[in-house]
Parts: C-alpha cells; structure tokens; sequence
C-alpha cells in the first residue's frame, strides 16, 4: 500500500544517494548484487559503493557498450548487475548491446539512467535523452520505469532484484518534490490513483508527478475535476487502469518528461485506439526536438513542462469539447 | 601431450572439419571459411583444455566458451555433438525453422553454449563479464573468447580489451583467429588491422602466436597462458580461412559458400572422402 507523503513541498534525498544507499543495503543481505560504472562514480554516487562493498563494484571506464556487455556476462554466471550512466548512454548509446547481450540472451541488467529530459541541466543537449522509454519500450520483456521520488525509487531497485531480464528506471540524480510517504509499497505495472477527480484523467510519471498534483489543484480553483494517476511502470502499462479510468471522463491527458513519440503518451494512444476508447487524449510532453543547455528550472519552462503550462494546456483541450 | 593423445586431437579436428562440410552441403549454404578455420582450436579446447560434463552442460564449475565471431557456429556445434552434447543428427538441421542451432549461436537453444553471439564484437564484452564473474566468485573456472580478426574492426572488441588487460583477467583466453580474410576482402584491404600481435601487447596482453592448424602448438599456447600470472592472455592464430581443404582456402569469397555447383560439390566430395578415410585410419592427412 502507497500513501501520499504529508509534505508534498519538501523534498527526499538525493535520488542517487537513495540508489547508491539502496544498492548498498540489498548488498548486505544479497551477494549477487553488483554495482557497474562508466566513470561517472563522482556525478551518480558509486564511487560510495566502490568503497563500501569493493569486490561487488566494477569500474568499467568511459566505455559504456563494454559495460553492458560485461554486465551482460555478469549475469551468465548468476550475478545481479545494477548499472549507472546518464540516461542517453544507458539507452541510445548502448541500444544493440542491451538488445541482444542483455534482452535476446535472457539476461538480466538492471538499470538506473539519470538525469532525464530536463533535468540534464548544465550538461546540455548532447546530454539530453527524450527517447529513452521509446527506445527501452521496443525491448521485448523490458520493464520500463520513471521514478517519481526517492521512496517510489528504492522499492523499484528493490522490486528489480526478483526477477530476471531488463529493468530500466529513469530518474533525477538530485533530490525532487516528495510524492509518497516513508514505506509505501507498490506494484509493478500498476498504477496508482493519487487524487480523484470526474472530468479529466491525467496520467503522469517521474517527477512531473508532483507537477501533475500541482496542476489539478489549480484547476480545482477553476472548477475542473481532475483525477491524477501516477504510472510509473511505463512497460507493462496498466491498460486496466487506464480503460477503467479513463471511462466517462470528458478528457485524457499524459504528462511525461520525455517525447511524445514513444513515451508514455504514445503507450496511452495505442491502448486508446485498440480498444476504441471514445474520450480525446491530449499528449503533453517534448515535441520532435532536441535538448539544449539551462538550468532544469529554465528547460522545465522552455519545453513546456511545469504545472502552468500543463494547465494551460487541459483548458484549451477541454473547452475544444 | 603424447603421440596417442596428439592423434587423438587430429581426428576429432577431422571429424569436426567432416561434420561442417557434410552439414552446410546438406543445408546449400553457410559460413563456411570462418569455420574451418577454428576447427583445431575447437578441436584441442573439447578434447583436451576444457572442463565440461556434456551430460550436464550447466555444471556449474564448467569452463566456458564465448565464440564472439558467431557466424562460425558450425565448428563450434560440430564439437560439441562430436563431445555428446547433443545428437549429431541435429547438425542436419542447421537454420531450419524452430531449430536447436542457429547461423548464429544462442544459449537459450543449443546444450554446451553459454553466450548468444553474432553482433560481432558482443562476445568480447560478455566473456569479460563471465571471467569477472568468476573472479568475483573465486571459482577457478576459464572463460575462452574466440574473436575474429575482421571482426577487430568493432570498437567494442577493443573497450573490451582493455578491461580484460586492465583487471589482469587472465582466466579469460582471448583467442584471435587470425585468418586474414572477412567478407569483402582481405583484412588488409577492407581495414588494415597491421600487426595484431602487437597491438594486444600494446594494450598489456601476453601474447603468443601460433599456427592455426596446429593442436599442438595450441594446446602448448593454451597451457603456457595458464602459467601466465597477473597478466592477461592472448593467442593469436596464424589461421587460413577455408582450412584443411585445398579448394576452399584458394576460393574467393570463401566466407560464406553455395554449395550449388558441380565444382564445388567436387571439391566438397573429395575433401569428406579424405577426412573419412583418415578418421577410419587409413591414410595421413595433406595438412597445408
Ligand atoms: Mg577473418
């Protein structure tokens, strides 16, 4: 059972403190637990575990396809690697290895790819990923996740470990906005109602969550009823979730830091369609463009991604109605 | 190794070398070059150097085999039914729909393989990940990574590399099959690869070179590699693509071959002939 955290204004720790504490925890009651690095120890943290647990640590360099390989291998002889690098090299960079040494061969890789969409911040457009569900979501069997906050992130790294094969979560390396209070438990593939609401379903994931909350409030000022779910496990998609919820409301909206083509949006559209749900869905998210350089609070505007502009954009759907 | 235990390898090489031409005749065609050339090795890991137990081919202290260059899977099975790990009358359903073997190799479908290859340069990657993974266990177990020399155009082989050299991995055997051909051309010609013995002892391997089609001189390479401490191992194979059969190393474009000609047919015909004569112990072998 999930419940939402009191203080939604404060934040939890760091993101990457909680993965490196959370690696280092299940270290001490699982020996196959291995941590992997491409040199970025210092930006995620690892350097941590390196000292911690150091025959569980392999440093692999500036060499990001070598170490889905290695980890790859690491698996064949019934290890559990939980690897780190930026999101874009965790995915597009690395896409054939994880495709065929990790998924094709039954292995299992799990996966923290940091700093998504906006909040690359300082390192910019070469730093940016937009597509890294997309490209995750086309792994046959992957498990495909977007953290909401740090207690939604140690349950996912958590969750990983018990079963095999390819588990992706994305997330902020610095600390967001609580979602969720200490202890909450969830389900992978499930997603979870965090309000509810009559005219809009507004379907978010990572920490645009908290944006998501933000914004139903404010339509709630204007007299528009807004329930907000939180789909954290963007593959497998709760499809029951949405079709059941999605049922006699007036609009459908997702809201993810990341394109719309692929993402979150596009999982929605595609069970909408299929299944002839005849409720309009508007995709709120990063258009066919690139990343640049800002800060995240700069690029969260820039992109189109707070709370306003999501408001912004329900009212122009809604009243279209 | 003795003179009985030496004859032994050169006929389990020629029953491998027999099993590749009976299997890619029967299927028309197949990556028959790359296969030929690494039958002697094949043949001294599985008669000789490896721990296995074909009966069991997930015991867990097994040596393992990563065969990065994945289009040569047709040695590769020929050892492994030779050894038992499978009947040899799967050898006749290479690429068939549904199959148990594959162009390329797969673990999840054939006994004995450990590693899904064939987007070359993978394996070298995933053979560092298994020998780390035994380090990281302590086991004592051997992980041998067969790379092929056009496939030392992969990036990959060298960030893989250099871990292996790095971490000092030397119950990884980094095995170059140094046939000098790739699909296009020569090495030479498609990307000149200068002296890949070198270039390994430039990264930190100890590196050995020895004739391809030489089960002694491997096995030696094999046994010194294991004396070899806190360094990583290579052994490069003066190889020819094609090996072991006089028309196959001269044709063009042996890489990959149709069997659908008269020609080659013949050729094909009279080099199982031999190898089946010398397997009956009836005649010696024209090796090179
Ligand atoms: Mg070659």
């Amino acid at each position: 059972m999930y419940r939402l955290a009191e203080d939604r204004n404060s934040k939890g720790k760091e993101l990457r403190m909680c993965v490196v504490e959370t690696i280092q925890e299940m270290m001490t009651y699982d020996d196959k637990v291995v941590a992997l690095e491409a040199d970025l120890g210092g930006a995620s943290g690892f350097t941590k575990i390196q000292k911690s647990n150091p025959d569980r640590f392999v440093q692999c360099g500036i060499a990001e396809a070598n170490m889905v390989g290695v980890a790859a291998g690491l698996s064949v002889t019934g290890f559990k690697p939980y690897i780190h690098t930026f999101g874009p090299f965790a995915t597009r960079r690395v896409f054939d290895q994880m495709y065929l040494s990790g998924a094709y061969a039954h292995n299992t890789i799990n996966i923290y790819g940091s700093d998504p969409g906006f909040t690359v911040g300082a390192n910019g457009g070469t730093h940016t990923t937009w597509e890294d569900v997309a490209l995750m979501r086309e792994i046959p069997g992957a498990v495909v996740c977007d953290a909401a906050d740090a207690v939604q992130m140690e349950w996912i790294l958590k969750e990983f470990a018990k079963s095999e094969g390819i588990h992706y979560v994305r997330g902020n390396r610095k600390a967001v906005r609580n979602v969720y209070a200490e202890g909450s438990e969830f389900t992978l593939g499930k997603g979870n109602i965090l309000k509810e609401g009559s005219e809009v379903l507004l379907i978010a994931a990572g920490q645009l969550v908290s944006d998501a909350l933000d914004c139903a409030k404010m339509l709630e000022k204007e007299n528009i009823s807004v329930e907000v779910v939180d789909m954290f496990t963007i593959k497998p998609l709760d499809e029951e979730l949405l079709l059941k919820e999605a049922e006699g409301k007036q609009l459908v909206v997702t809201f993810e830091n990341h394109s719309v083509y692929g993402g979150l949006g596009s999982a929605a559209a595609e069970v909408m369609a299929e299944k002839n749900v005849p409720v309009p869905l508007k995709r709120v998210g990063v258009k066919d463009c690139f990343g640049q350089v800002g800060t995240p609070e700069f690029l969260q505007k820039e992109f189109g991604l707070t709370a306003e502009d999501l408001a912004e954009e329900i009212k122009k759907n809604y009243k279209m109605r | 190794m003795d003179k009985n235990q030496l004859q032994d390898l050169k006929i389990l090489s020629a029953k491998i070398r027999l099993d590749v031409l009976k299997m890619l005749e029967k299927r028309g065609y197949g990556h028959l070059g790359g296969s030929l050339s690494i039958v002697e090795l094949m043949s001294v890991l599985y008669g000789k150097q490896l721990r296995y137990d074909a009966a069991n081919p997930k015991w867990e202290d097994r040596d393992m085999v990563v065969l990065s260059k994945g289009h040569a899977g047709p040695a590769w099975y020929s050892a492994l039914a030779e050894q038992g790990f499978f009947d040899k009358e799967w050898l006749y359903t290479l690429n068939d729909g549904g199959t148990n073997l594959p162009s390329h190799p797969d673990r999840l479908k054939t006994p004995g393989v450990d590693m899904t290859t064939g987007s070359l340069g993978q394996g070298t990657s995933a053979a560092a990940g298994i020998a780390t993974g035994f380090r990281m266990k302590g086991s004592g177990q051997y992980v041998y990574l067969i790379v092929g020399d056009g496939e030392l155009n992969e990036g990959q082989c060298w960030e893989a590399f250099q871990y292996i050299a790095h971490y000092k991995l030397n119950h990884c055997v980094v095995i170059i099959d140094e046939n000098k051909r790739q699909l296009d051309g020569t090495t030479k010609e498609i990307m000149n690869p200068f002296d890949v013995a070198e270039k390994m002892r430039a990264f930190g391997f100890h590196v050995q070179k020895v004739k391809g089609n030489d089960e002694e001189a491997i096995d030696k390479a094999i046994d010194c590699a294991k004396e070899v401490e806190d360094q990583a191992v290579c052994i490069v194979l003066d190889s020819i693509k094609g090996s072991g059969v006089p028309y196959f190393e001269q044709l063009a474009g042996n890489h990959s071959v149709k069997f659908n000609n008269d020609e080659i047919l013949g050729a094909n015909h009279e080099a199982i002939k031999a190898l089946e004569s010398f397997i009956e112990g009836g005649s010696e072998l024209c090796t090179d």
